[in-house]
């Protein structure tokens, strides 16, 4: 019998599987559809909404400093990041200049943050491709440090609500400076370790090398910022680009993939990881002193107007859209995640992937439900 | 590229456009959104990374925030509709981003964008008929 | 006999004194098991479910419970540990999840948003006020925005305390 006959006679259908919302790879409540030719994926369609809710509606019913605890729970991973970027929109607005100290307190903890949400992003896409456990149990393992510490500064292991239109909630505890040298100096041959466990494993090499390829002019046209841009090869850093704080006074590199394939995002992440306990380890050094904390009431009414304010999240680009009307709530307030644009992409990338292939891509774009849904 | 200069060639091709004081945005008529779009991704307006909706009552304006990453340089582009015609041309084909914004803008707001490939709900439940971040 | 001392549900067994019997109904050895082996849901809705793996993570460790073993399928499942907002569009699958365990089954509604719907309760348009809003019975609730991990593992101790003290076994 010849291939031809045999095909003829084994004739396969496409069919649409149903992956979430609630499945242990797609990182929260995500639904894909996807349409199977055998293995392979013809089609996917994302299915987002799950998780819904209604920041937006509640951010017109709250006042400017209500609103700064519900910024904690959209990227739930980095919620000191997004504390920060809603802070700096509300500033811009009003017109605020906030003391040095403040702004070095907010660069440590949103740069200990990013941290923190990467080793958690690396290690358990690492999981979803096979390594069960061991290497998310590593990543929590330091990622605790850095949460030990957000926890005696603000009180709060997950949500933290410390920053404050004007500066942050309290000053560093007595000690504070000491344990994040501490940490830093901690961190850094994990780093290390991590990377030696997984980039001397030959199936996360086979896995991710040339998978889920990202051309550059794609990501850019799709909206995809952060990491998952840099990996594409395009030089784009708010840090670096729109300085926001004191990040003008720091040095620290941009690390750019090639190839923009799932190896290139998780080793942009590995290096931004590194490059941020640079950041962090310059600004406790230079911490000046003063005092950090907010003086003024909590109701602001700022001037009639609009402001657009974006902020480089370890995710990406999040922007907070906000119009007032002289009132002490927003009138509208948009908030644009970078998560929302970076999960568009992938019924693009997984097109022609197996399916197995499909989960690494979905994995090493690192999306955190919470912030795509709102 | 700043707001002032992309105003000035976006007004050679439509008369109508005018320039917000205070926020320098620019505002074009609804009907010369295709063309505004083609006039920007000619000048090398890469990326539409924000685009929403304000309902103002009396009208809704839709909010456009685009860059340029070869430029290093951002504009905001506005238009205007009435309350009982939401509908707009979709930017999708110069900018996929604009697919899932503009659903959402849908979602949210009900403005409906013609020749958009998939308008369906984004983020709430397909059967629902409100619209809940209108105003009236 | 070595072997039954260490056994630690010592107050369910009667031992004889001096002798090699131990005496115990069946009922007790069942609950002791179920108690001591309950495997969760791997059901992480919102940022509790960040604190949830922290608790399965190295450092609190719950698997010193017994509870560590989390399953993706509701089938193979004990207790359904709801971490985070439920929302409207989640609402079915979640009831359709329950449905879908095996009895007996146990839910711990963790963190304020399982509760009552927590901060998102006012102003939203797509929030589900709490498990039981969706009529799905809780057996435990833990309050905490999102709790800490040593309080969920003091919510999974109350679940066994809980199920140890059951009238009739649950079939």
């Amino acid at each position: 019998m010849d291939d031809t006959s045999l095909k003829e006679d084994i004739g396969t259908e496409e069919f649409w599987v149903n992956m979430g919302p609630q499945h242990p790879s797609t990182h929260g409540v995500l639904r894909l559809e996807l349409k199977l030719s055998g293995e392979t994926v013809v089609d996917g369609i994302v299915h987002i909404g799950y998780l819904h809710r209604s920041m937006e509606k509640i951010a017109e019913n709250r006042t400017y400093t209500q609103f700064i605890p519900f910024t904690d729970r959209l990227d739930y991973l980095a919620s000191m990041n997004n504390n920060l970027a809603y802070v700096l929109a509300v500033e811009k607005l009003m017109g605020i200049e906030v003391s040095d100290r403040a702004k070095y307190i907010r660069v440590i903890m949103a740069e200990l943050g990013r941290i923190a949400s990467h080793l958690f992003g690396i290690t358990t896409f690492v999981q979803d491709l096979g390594a069960f456990a061991t290497p998310l149990f590593y990543g929590m393992r330091e990622r605790e440090k850095i949460v030990e510490l957000f926890d005696d500064v603000c009180g709060q292991r997950l949500t933290y609500n410390y920053m404050r239109v004007g500066g942050v909630s309290r000053d560093l505890p007595n000690g504070a400076d000491g344990k994040i040298k501490g940490i830093i100096k901690y961190l850094r041959p994990k780093f290390d370790d991590l990377e030696a466990l997984f980039n001397s494993n030959p199936i996360f090499t086979a896995r991710t090398r040339g998978v889920g390829v990202l051309t550059a002019s794609k990501a850019v046209n799709y909206g995809v910022t952060g990491p998952n841009l840099r990996a594409s090869g395009v030089k784009w850093d708010l840090r670096k680009d729109e300085p926001y704080l004191c990040y003008d006074k720091f040095t620290f590199d941009i690390p750019v993939g090639n190839n923009g394939d799932a190896w290139d995002r998780y080793k942009v992440r590995m290096d931004e990881m590194r490059q941020s306990l640079r950041i962090a380890e310059q600004a406790v050094l230079g911490l000046p002193e003063g005092d950090p904390t907010v003086k003024a009431g909590r109701i602001f009414r700022p001037e009639p107007g609009e402001t657009y304010m974006r902020s480089e999240n370890p995710r990406g680009e999040l922007g907070f859209y906000i119009v007032s009307d002289g009132s002490p709530i927003p009138f509208r307030m948009k908030i644009r995640s970078p998560s929302f644009s970076n999960i568009a992409v992938l019924p693009d990338l997984i097109r022609g992937l197996k399916i197995a292939d499909a989960v690494c891509v979905l994995g090493s774009l690192d999306v955190v439900m919470g912030e795509i849904d709102r | 590229m700043s707001n002032g200069e992309a105003f000035g060639l976006i007004k050679l091709k439509i008369p109508d456009t005018s320039l917000e004081e205070k926020t320098r945005a620019i505002v074009v008529p609804r009907e010369g959104i295709l063309e505004a779009a083609r006039c920007l991704t000619g000048q090398g307006f890469d990326s539409l990374h924000n685009l929403t909706a304000v309902d103002n009552k009396d009208n809704v304006t839709l909010v456009y925030h685009f860059y340029s990453m070869k430029k290093r340089a951002g504009i905001v582009l506005k238009t205007q509709l009435l309350p009982d015609d939401l509908t707009v041309e979709s930017v999708e084909r110069f900018w996929r981003s604009a697919d899932w914004l503009e659903r959402e803008v849908y979602d949210l707001f009900g403005v409906k964008f013609l020749n958009h490939p998939n308008l369906k709900r984004i983020l709430n439940p397909e059967e629902w008929t409100i619209h809940p971040l209108r105003k009236t | 006999m070595a072997v039954i001392e260490r056994i630690p549900a010592s107050g369910l067994i009667e031992k004889f004194p001096g002798g090699n019997l131990a005496l115990t109904t069946s009922e007790s050895v069942l609950k002791w098991s179920k108690a001591s082996s309950l495997w969760p849901l791997t059901f992480g809705l919102a940022c509790c479910a960040i604190e949830m793996i922290g608790t399965g993570a190295s450092r609190f460790d719950i698997d010193r419970f017994g509870a560590g073993v989390f399953r993706a399928s509701p089938r193979q499942c004990d207790v359904m540990i709801v971490a985070g907002t439920i929302c409207v569009k989640m609402g079915d699958c979640m009831k359709r999840l329950y449905a879908q365990m095996p009895e007996p089954k146990y839910v711990i509604a963790m963190g304020n948003c399982a509760v009552s719907g927590g901060i998102f309760c006012r102003d939203t348009y797509s929030v589900v006020k709490g498990t039981e809003a969706l009529g799905i019975p809780v057996d435990v609730l833990i309050p905490g925005c999102p709790p800490r991990p040593e309080n969920l593992l003091f919510g999974i101790m109350k679940l066994q305390e809980k199920i140890r003290k059951e009238k009739r076994v649950k079939r």
